[in-house]
């Protein structure tokens, strides 16, 4: 690896956040069974203009974290505490009808699966015109040239037949551009991306990490991404937050992360996955268990029963999110003492 | 060779050398017809899936065939195993055409050629505990002897790859997706196949757990002898775990090359799109990376573009030739020089062996192939495969090779082609995000 330039931050804490999350938890209560907390006291920040990752392996409740900050969890069963603020509107106090009201207009979503997320017996244009004419008013005519403008702008040749055509008419990469379009119909202030290029080929997915890029740099629209893909979040976050178990165990600027990480599940997923530049012979290093074998947080911490760096105290109480430096939390006893050095090949088409 | 295979003792193949050819598939064609009518089931064409491949597996290598969805990859595995029948062509298993095979021969062949399924859970019967699931293919096959015998068997095949003897009597459920995969493999293994052809072997697992089967299947590898034919979408852990790797567009063979000689100097403009893709898990390379961008999607296997298949979304497209010529698949010595400062490509210098017949490829014992990744502490032996020729199947390779011809923007093409893209200039963030604000 060549020497790890830090650059500096992107001085995200000295804009006004946008979106403000306050020790979120969301538990899910079964008549009968035992509650599962699924985000366990998470806090975040994103600025306008900026994007945020959270990362994090299957079951961690970054996509349940998303849903909580949208108010699209069931009512029922589940139980969401903290805090929410949307500039200074707290979402979590809102009313169903408020919710509805910023749902779409300021905050969208942009969901992993679009043929899920589309409807399948509705065409797309009036998918996309129903956001128009709900926020903006518009009909007709109107809403329908400007469903046009806005399936050009994000790609989608010959827009005018698109109108009529269903989702599964439409391509993989297509139907997920259809989907930004109908987030960005309103202009929204903050955008939630739940895997946004899960289900697309790579060569697509460079396509649609372009295009929000390009959504967001420059602008003051922020995007929060949630993502498994630690190579996706090199290229697209300023922040990146690491997930385990429902809590945030290290959090910094994605430089940061990435060549001062510290916590021995970052380190952990940074070996273990193949690396397209890494030399030939470079052996991978599993974490071991999986995410099954993590223990309650109450218990200890909960990466403990995977982690190689395992001590005594690491059972009993939980480890507290502490600063490390500016920007850099971590939730570890004994964090490691150096990031993972993967031999890389130079050249990189 | 593993002296655990006991019971093959009239395998005459148990015997032979690494490096000969195991498989040998040639102009393997797998069209799926696409049907019309109700009342008159007519045929209105044809999906073609697989479109002509040849490709030669060596006894011990592991071959990575990568692309993207609808490329025809996984057809082409299972055209290799006549899970799906091929409609042409020739597939050569140890020297016997498994196309001529029916009946009991092509059974008692399939034993020596396993699969390894993408989905574990779709692909382990949920009402059989693992002991039967695992015994099934002994039991068809005639192997292991007496049941206690194959109880030993299958409970070292279950060390073998990290599970306790408890996992027996349970079932399929019970066990997380990286276990079921594991046992997956257990059961591929437990008929003693010398090839084994995966089929995204990791991607329905969690990152962390993609590292254990990957790491599992080159240490089997080495232990029982295997020969793979690893199938994914993820260049970046087919380069990891392949000697040679193919990649496939739209139904083609269009490039194949020891796995070092590819990412060191890939010449096919969609190989080189494909790479420059995959996202790197580093902020300082992604920065610096450009990317090459495609325009548009995959065309329609059932209509393919004429000439090269690759001519409507290609960077380096030229006026003449690509349009209407068909490039076929040959072979290019890698780089005009021996320059090259990566070591890795210490090992790889020029090849002189004939293109047509990978079986005249000298045998194992040539210590010139095993350069790469000396340093590997843990890796595969399977380096007495000497490194294959680099193929591939584009007019203008050398231009591209040499610099001489520059990419087009995904703009131009898409400008060029009439297909969409959204790249680097083509929005203005303005015009999307601002856009009508004032208008709300």
């Amino acid at each position: 690896m060549s020497a790890p330039a830090r650059a500096a931050g992107l001085g995200a804490s000295t804009t006004v956040p946008l979106l403000r999350v306050e020790d979120l938890s969301v538990v899910f209560q079964r008549k009968g069974e035992a509650a599962t907390r699924a985000v366990d006291g998470v806090s975040f920040s994103v600025a306008p203009g900026q994007t945020l990752g959270l990362v994090g392996e299957s079951g961690c409740g970054k996509s349940v974290t998303s849903l909580a900050i949208m108010g699209l969890l069931p009512k029922r069963g589940v139980k969401v505490s903290g805090g929410v603020f949307f500039e200074d509107r707290s979402l979590l106090e809102l009313s169903e009808g408020e919710l509805r009201d910023l749902r779409g207009a300021e905050i969208a979503m942009i969901f992993q699966d679009p043929l899920s997320a589309l409807n399948p017996v509705i065409p797309i244009g009036i998918q996309v015109t129903e956001v128009l004419t709900r926020h903006r008013g518009m009909k007709g005519d109107v809403a329908n040239r400007e469903a046009i403008d806005l399936l050009e702008r994000v790609g989608i040749p010959d827009p005018k037949r698109r109108l009529t055509e269903y989702p599964h008419q439409l391509s993989g990469g297509m139907r997920q551009r259809a989907l930004i379009a109908m987030a960005l119909a309103c202009q929204p202030r903050l955008l939630i991306a739940d895997e946004p290029t899960t289900a697309l080929d790579v060569t697509i997915q460079a396509q649609i990490l372009e295009l929000l890029r390009e959504l967001v740099v420059g602008s003051d629209t922020a995007l929060v991404l949630i993502t498994h893909d630690l190579g996706v979040v090199a290229g697209l976050c300023d922040t990146v937050h690491v997930m385990y178990a429902g809590r945030i165990i290290e959090n910094a600027d994605r430089r940061e992360i990435f060549y001062n990480g510290r916590h021995p599940y970052t380190g952990g997923l940074l070996r273990s996955i193949p690396r397209l530049d890494a030399a030939r012979g470079e052996t991978l290093t599993p974490i071991r268990g999986s995410a099954r074998d993590a223990i309650p947080w109450q218990e200890g911490c909960a990466f403990a029963p995977r982690c190689d760096h395992v001590e005594d105290d690491c059972i009993g109480q939980p480890p507290k999110l502490e600063t490390v430096r500016g920007g850099h939390s971590l939730r570890c006893l004994h964090p490691l003492d150096h990031p993972p050095e993967i031999e890389t090949l130079e050249t990189i088409v | 060779m593993s002296n655990s295979r006991t019971d093959s003792a009239q395998d005459p193949a148990a015997t032979a050398a690494p490096g000969e050819v195991l498989l040998d598939v040639s102009g393997l064609k797998v069209y799926f017809p696409i049907r019309s009518g109700i009342l008159f089931d007519r045929t209105i064409g044809h999906v073609k899936a697989v479109d002509g491949v040849n490709l030669s597996i060596r006894r011990g290598e592991t071959y990575g065939l990568v692309g993207e969805s609808g490329c025809g990859k996984s057809t082409f595995g299972r055209g290799v195993l006549r899970l799906n029948e091929p409609t042409e062509g020739k597939v050569l298993f140890d020297g016997v055409d498994v196309a001529s095979l029916d009946g009991e021969k092509l059974r008692s062949m399939r034993r020596r050629m396993q699969m390894i399924f993408q989905d574990p859970l779709s692909s382990l019967d949920p009402r059989q505990n693992i002991e039967s699931i695992m015994t099934e293919g002994m039991n068809a096959h005639g192997l292991g002897g007496n049941s206690s015998a194959r109880r030993t068997r299958i409970t070292e095949l279950l060390e073998a790859v990290g599970m306790s003897a408890s996992a027996l009597r349970r079932y399929p459920h019970e066990f997380s997706g990286g276990q079921r995969q594991l046992i997956g493999i257990a059961r591929a293994l437990a008929v003693q196949p010398d090839l084994i052809v995966a089929d995204e072997p990791v991607s329905a697992l969690d990152v962390s757990v993609q590292a254990q089967v990957i790491n599992l299947l080159e240490e089997l590898q080495g232990e029982f002898g295997l020969t793979y034919l690893v199938i994914a979408h993820d260049l970046a852990v087919v380069r990891h775990i392949s000697d040679t790797v193919g990649v496939m567009y739209l139904g083609r063979l269009v490039e194949q090359a020891a796995s070092d000689d590819l990412y060191a100097e890939p010449l096919h403009p969609y190989t080189r799109a494909l790479m420059s893709a995959v996202p790197v898990p580093d902020p300082d390379v992604e920065d610096r990376r450009e990317r090459i961008l495609l325009a548009g999607d995959l065309p329609s296997p059932a209509n393919p573009p004429s000439g090269c298949r690759f001519h409507t979304r290609c960077p380096w497209r030229q006026e003449t030739r690509c349009d209407d010529e068909e490039p076929h698949l040959r072979e290019l010595t890698t780089g005009p020089a021996d320059t090259g400062s990566s070591s890795a490509r210490a090992g790889t210098a020029p090849v002189t062996a004939p293109v047509g017949s990978p079986s005249g490829t000298a045998p194992g014992g040539s210590p010139s192939g095993t350069a790469p990744g000396g340093n590997a502490p843990g890796a595969v032996p399977s380096t007495v495969v000497p490194p294959a020729p680099h193929l591939v199947a584009c007019h203008w390779a050398e231009g591209i090779r040499d610099g001489h011809l520059r990419p087009k923007s995904a703009d131009q093409v898409a400008a060029d082609q009439g297909v969409y893209i959204a790249a680097e200039g083509a929005l203005d963030p303005a015009a999307v995000i601002g856009a009508g604000r004032d208008a709300v």
